[in-house]
């Protein structure tokens, strides 16, 4: 028999057409394959010029979403268009798509949203599968026991015309949550917690799985929301077990099995969780019921804390450069701090759940006088969901902004971004330099709080509006 | 992509740890259909006012700067978004290599496959090149060494692969696509046993 693995040993091993050697990497084959239209043009180009065709084209799936307008629509129904480059960039898809027989959910269309939001959406994010994209968020899918990772655009190229990858193999890191989160606490604090303490190239060359009672316990959703953003501790993926959780919610998807062949798939899915006396190359613990709420004081996402925690001092040129660059006191606390943009949204938190909770706060509130608060469904199906248990009307009549589906004011490429100076309060996955805009200053948060300092128009511990 | 063989350069420092690809070319330039170009948006933010003037006190920006095609930069660089559009802008301003005591995963993959060389060394190392800005080191992928302006000859490592590649001006794609043979074998045992993204096109 053979040794006790992994669930990141399994689908690698699946996966691998063929096995390392002293000269070559390993040939990993990719089962799906997202893009979207900014990190995909140059890899088309490079099909172009060697005469390639995409080898696998229902592999590969399409959406628009990062260069997109999130403005409401016209009266017309029309899609504003903001800005010539990103329209010539959005019609570069739709040809290569038509170009290369890929299937596209385009601009206008009902399945239009955020990359990492239709696949699971969809049913195409599966357990036991291999997922790539030109985008460091798709460790997203991982959620459903899916070894997902973000690439770059040549290999881009790589998977369009082979559907496979060279890849070495990465190490493994088992984070293990244990116990119960507390009342107001979310899975993006347990994640944001997560990475302050392993710092924004903690996870360099590994794998998270993420394990534990405090992980079993999350919804898809919010597994989703941990997974995410295990790139910004520098992992190449971040994976969770499937289980009961991950079966209900995939039966039944648009592009998940049926009948005979779901059970199949399932009984499949059932041996992928790491068997017992499996080794990691390395473990953390966390104790849930210990996670706070957590806000980010600084540029990168490692630099986070409890919300009601003071900033640390400015001990290194990184850190002073940090809190130089945010216009924050070192050693002050956070809370109380004013705030300009509140932006609900991105890969990281914008699907229903997400919104539900945004709403909880928002509800019979209004948002501070001066606060711009966006809320941006991740998909047309969400906001269409999300209308139709009339969150939309929640958030106007708040005062906040009910937007289309796309990224935002997460990337700050589509015209939703902050001002110089201004502070948001975000639920996104980055607060880099100039990431929401140049000379914007961001706080990484969940929806509770990003929704609470939209009401108060500080930063502000959500559990005292519950 | 030309070959990367050995060659000498002064170097330019930016010892900030966890430079992120926001930094190295932000995102409202990656609307972009080609590759070209992307030099003159390198580090954007941190070169230029908003006036579009250069910022006089920016590493890149001082005069001894102009012409360096080597790197230092802080730990753990090119964190952040897998925009390739990185490792181009980079290149495209004249770079050919980055030395720092850790580079990001997505960052270095995209780097290798550009005529980028993604160098690490030790604390150390790294520190004797932080403190001496527009230093003469010489690269050599062939021995794997950074000769530094002291004659001191530090070694780093390179994937077999990836070096190859880099020495030879051969791009992956070529090699990926050479595979057919097991890519095709791998591929007829799985359609056997799977059909899971087979399902219908229509919704």
């Amino acid at each position: 028999m053979s040794h006790p693995r992994t669930l990141f040993e399994k689908l690698w091993d699946a996966h691998v057409v063929r096995a390392a050697t002293a000269d070559t990497p390993a040939i990993l084959y990719v089962d799906l394959h997202l893009i979207h239209e900014v990190t995909s043009p140059q890899a088309f180009t490079s099909l172009r010029e060697r005469a390639v065709k995409v080898r696998r084209p229902e592999r590969t799936v399409a959406t628009m979403d990062h260069s997109t307008p999130t403005t409401p629509r016209g009266k017309d129904g029309k899609i504003p268009v903001l800005d010539n480059a990103a329209a010539a960039q959005i019609a570069q898809l739709e040809t290569n798509c038509r170009d290369f027989g890929i299937e596209l959910h385009a601009l206008g269309s009902e399945g239009q949203g955020i990359v990492h939001v239709i696949g699971p959406e969809l049913g195409l994010t599966q357990p036991g599968g291999t997922i790539v994209c030109g985008d460091s968020h798709t460790s997203t899918h991982g959620a459903f026991g899916a070894l997902a990772f973000g690439i770059g655009t040549s290999e881009v190229a790589h998977v369009l015309a082979t559907q496979c990858l060279l890849q070495s193999q990465p190490k493994t890191l088992a984070i293990t949550v244990e116990g119960q989160l507390a009342r107001g606490v979310t899975a993006k604090d347990v994640v944001l917690a997560v990475i302050a303490r392993l710092g924004i190239g903690g996870g360099t060359g590994h794998v998270i799985e993420y394990r534990g009672s405090a992980i079993r316990a999350l919804s898809m959703e919010e597994r989703m929301t941990v997974c995410n953003m295990s790139i910004e501790a520098g992992a190449r993926a971040g994976m969770i077990a499937p289980d009961d959780v991950t079966f209900a919610y995939l039966e039944g998807r648009p592009r998940a099995p049926r009948g005979a062949a779901w059970e199949a798939a399932v009984a499949e899915w059932r041996k992928l969780p790491s068997d017992v006396g499996a080794t990691y190359d390395r473990e953390e613990k966390f104790d849930a019921a210990a996670i706070e709420p957590m806000i980010t004081y600084g540029t990168n996402p490692g630099m986070g804390m409890a919300i009601g925690a003071r900033v640390p001092a400015a001990s290194n040129p990184t850190l002073a450069k940090a809190l130089a660059y945010m216009g924050l006191e070192a050693e002050a606390p956070l809370l109380g701090h004013k705030i300009d943009v509140v932006f609900i949204g991105s890969c990281t938190n914008s699907r229903l759940s997400d919104l539900r909770a945004a709403a909880t706060i928002f509800k019979g509130r209004k948002v501070a006088p001066g606060v711009r608060a966006l809320v941006v469904p991740g998909s047309q199906r969400i906001k269409k969901a999300a209308e139709a248990e009339g969150l939309d009307r929640v958030f106007l009549d708040a005062g906040a902004e009910w937007r289309e589906a796309g990224c935002s004011m997460c990337i700050a490429m589509n015209g939703d971004q902050l001002k110089p100076g201004q502070y948001a309060v975000s639920t996104s996955n980055r607060n880099f330099e100039g990431r929401q805009g140049a000379g914007g200053r961001t706080f990484l948060a969940s929806p509770l709080t990003a929704a609470a300092a939209a009401i108060t128009g500080v930063v502000t511990d959500a559990r005292n509006l519950l | 992509m030309e070959p990367i063989k050995t060659f000498t350069s002064k170097t330019v420092v930016l010892p900030t740890d966890n430079i992120d690809t926001d930094q190295i070319i932000p995102a409202r330039f990656l609307k972009a259909t080609t590759k070209l170009g992307l030099g003159d948006k390198l580090f954007s933010d941190w070169r230029f006012s908003a006036d579009g003037t250069e910022k006089p006190d920016f590493a890149l920006n001082r005069p001894a700067a102009k012409g360096a095609r080597v790197l230092v930069a802080g730990d753990n660089f090119g964190c952040g978004s897998s925009r390739e559009h990185a490792p181009w802008a980079l290149y495209d301003y004249g770079f050919r290599a980055v030395i720092s005591t850790s580079i990001a995963d997505i960052f270095k993959n995209n780097s290798l496959k550009n005529g980028l060389l993604p160098i690490t060394v030790d604390a150390a190392t790294h520190a004797k090149l932080v403190a001496a800005p527009g230093a003469e080191v010489t690269v050599s992928l062939e021995a794997e060494t950074v000769t530094l302006a002291d004659g001191t000859v530090e070694t780093f490592s390179v994937d077999p692969f990836s070096r190859y590649c880099l020495l030879n001006g051969i791009d992956e794609l070529q090699f990926l696509l050479s595979q057919e043979a097991d890519i095709g074998a791998y591929e007829t045992t799985m359609d056997r046993k799977s059909k899971k993204l087979e399902s219908p096109r229509t919704e």
